[in-house]
């Protein structure tokens, strides 16, 4: 049987048709995982885990699981090796919420950037993951392993976590649905933080039916995460409606200029004359300062950063180096178990918010900000949507920007100003490049209005066939 | 705005990392680089323009003050790389 190739909504279906068992479609995957995973190297620690949790009692339809997710009995280690051999004396918010909907999570962690620090999967202590359309490009990041390992046919489906982009450019790059839900509506607590005022945990899933069934799991107000919001959450598949007749869309110019690959644009705009095609009405808007928001984020998200990494420090978890004195250990254990692109980010958040500079660059950043918010707001007042590309290119080759930290940045340049607004947006299939590599349609929407992200997105997906090309492995 | 080697040895020192005189350099020249590049911001106008703190609309979190079951010792424990009987261990801070 090859039931890892079905979506978790055709396999709920066959449970309760009982056609196929829970049992089997986790010896289906374990076969999967270890056929395919030499190659994509979605996962992390295979040899040492366990692949189902929380026992070896089959439930429901296993979700795959970032590495950043805390999972009691499991380690949880932000492929990070100041964290090696964290074992999670609890589970995150999201985790119980699984187990709690009747479902069960792998025990085997899906790999990402050092504590989802890129957009590549390349700065993880286990090595970079490769893209399963071409095991030579990057995956994206830093959710590189989810998106991966769906894509792949290694996971049913499986949860992310998106601060600038990390859901949908790596959904984008590696052909899946990537949803980023609205800061608030997801709860935080056992998410190991990077940047707080930024971070949400969403699904990865092969279409965007599954999408709207694990938001249904994993929505919804939580006392243990004081930024949780709470407002009720509807049921998200009574959006799964095919109609974008009156909807109405607005393609900011400022995403359309120089720096976006000519192919990936040709690409897009066939996308929105086929959401044209089917009703949905289109108008061009202005987001002005989009221009403002790569450095705004690299201030306020580092920033953020080198507050939460300062509990690393050797004396709890995790690495602890030999040293004499307290400082000498902290200093050491932090320069042995942090990898490079942490350093820096931990170097630039402190330098942001040192004596001296703290208005200069902080303070202006959260000033900035506010204009990137109203920006959106305004457009919001007249549009339903706004619709761009996820990524200014394709997936590009593994090593290429690892020298140039500035450039890997920059390819967050189309989902980062979503974080800072704190909206929803997801990144659906949208075409191929010559070259074979997926290309991803973005489509931001209002806060807390998730449902309608997914009846566009499900309308878009119901008439194009993308999502059912799968890579060769 | 630049940043010289002085500057970062500083802040690497604030952020309890310490660096080899290798990666010391190497660093200070790319947050050199990425600051360059962040500076874009100070040519906005940002006088009279609010900060944001909360992206959303939040109200301060309340709850009773009531005792709630927390992590049992030995969970809290269960990673630590040093312990003994119910403490974490650290090397010693005090003359």
């Amino acid at each position: 049987m090859e039931l890892y190739k079905l979506t978790a909504h055709e396999l709920l279906k066959k449970i309760k048709n009982k056609e196929t068992t829970s049992e089997q479609i986790v010896s289906d995957l374990t076969k999967r995982i270890k056929g395919v995973d030499a190659k994509v190297q979605a996962y992390v620690r295979a040899s040492s885990s366990t692949l189902l949790a929380p026992d070896s009692k089959p439930n429901g339809i296993p979700v795959s699981i970032k590495d950043n997710i805390c999972t009691d009995g499991y380690n949880t280690e932000c492929c990070s090796k100041i964290l090696q051999g964290f074992n999670p004396p609890y589970n995150a918010t999201v985790i119980n919420k699984i187990i709690a909907s009747g479902n069960s999570f792998l025990g085997l962690k899906c790999n990402m950037d050092e504590f989802a620090f890129g957009s590549s999967t390349e700065n993880s202590c286990f090595g970079p993951t490769h893209n399963p359309w071409n095991l030579d490009c990057v995956p994206g990041g830093s959710s590189g392993g989810s998106a991966a390992a769906v894509a792949a046919d290694e996971a049913i489906w499986a949860l992310g976590s998106d601060t600038g982009g990390s859901i949908r450019q790596p959904a984008s790059f590696c052909g899946v649905v990537g949803l980023k839900p609205t800061y608030g509506r997801v709860s935080r607590y056992g998410l190991i933080a990077f940047a707080s005022s930024l971070d949400q945990i969403g699904p990865l899933t092969k279409d965007v039916q599954d999408s709207a069934f694990l938001m249904n799991i994993i929505s919804g107000y939580d006392a243990h995460d004081s930024t949780s919001i709470n407002i009720p959450v509807s049921d998200y598949t009574k959006d799964l409606i095919n109609d974008a007749k009156g909807l109405k869309v607005g393609i900011p110019k400022e995403y359309f200029v120089e720096g976006l690959d000519s192919e990936i644009k040709a690409i897009v705009e066939e996308a929105i004359n086929k959401l044209k095609s089917l009703g949905a009405q289109f108008k061009e808007v202005s987001l002005p300062h989009t221009e403002y928001a790569v450095p705004v984020y690299y201030i306020i998200a580092t920033a953020e950063a080198s507050s939460n990494l300062a509990r690393f420090d050797g004396v709890q978890y995790g690495l602890r180096a030999k040293a004499e004195g307290l400082v000498d250990m902290y200093k050491k254990t932090r320069q042995l178990g942090f990898g490079d692109e942490a350093k820096r980010r931990i170097l630039l958040g402190t330098f942001a918010l040192s004596h001296g500079y703290y208005d200069a660059y902080y303070l202006r950043a959260l000033k900035v900000r506010t204009l990137i918010k109203q920006d959106f707001d305004n457009v919001f007042k007249d549009f339903d949507y706004i619709i761009t590309p996820t990524s200014p290119t394709a997936a590009f080759g593994i090593g290429e920007k690892m020298d140039d930290p500035l450039k890997m940045y920059l390819s967050d340049i189309y989902t980062i100003s979503v974080n800072l607004a704190g909206i929803p947006a997801i990144s659906v299939p949208c075409g191929f490049t010559k070259k074979g590599l997926p290309v991803g349609l973005q489509i931001l929407g209002k806060p807390f209005n998730e449902g309608m992200l997914l009846r566009l997105a499900y309308t878009y997906e119901q008439n194009t066939a993308w999502h059912k090309v799968k890579p060769r492995l | 705005m630049s940043i010289d080697k002085k500057t970062v040895e500083d802040v690497a020192h604030l952020s309890r990392i310490e660096l080899g005189e290798k990666e010391l350099e190497k660093l200070s020249g790319q947050l050199e680089h990425i600051l360059a590049f962040i500076d874009k911001l100070s040519s906005l106008n940002t006088e009279n323009i609010a900060p944001t703190n909360h992206i959303l609309p939040l109200n301060n979190v309340l709850r009773k003050d009531e005792p709630q079951s927390s992590l049992p010792i030995k969970k809290t424990l269960q990673n630590a790389p040093e312990k003994q009987g119910n403490s974490f261990v650290v090397p010693k801070v005090i003359e």
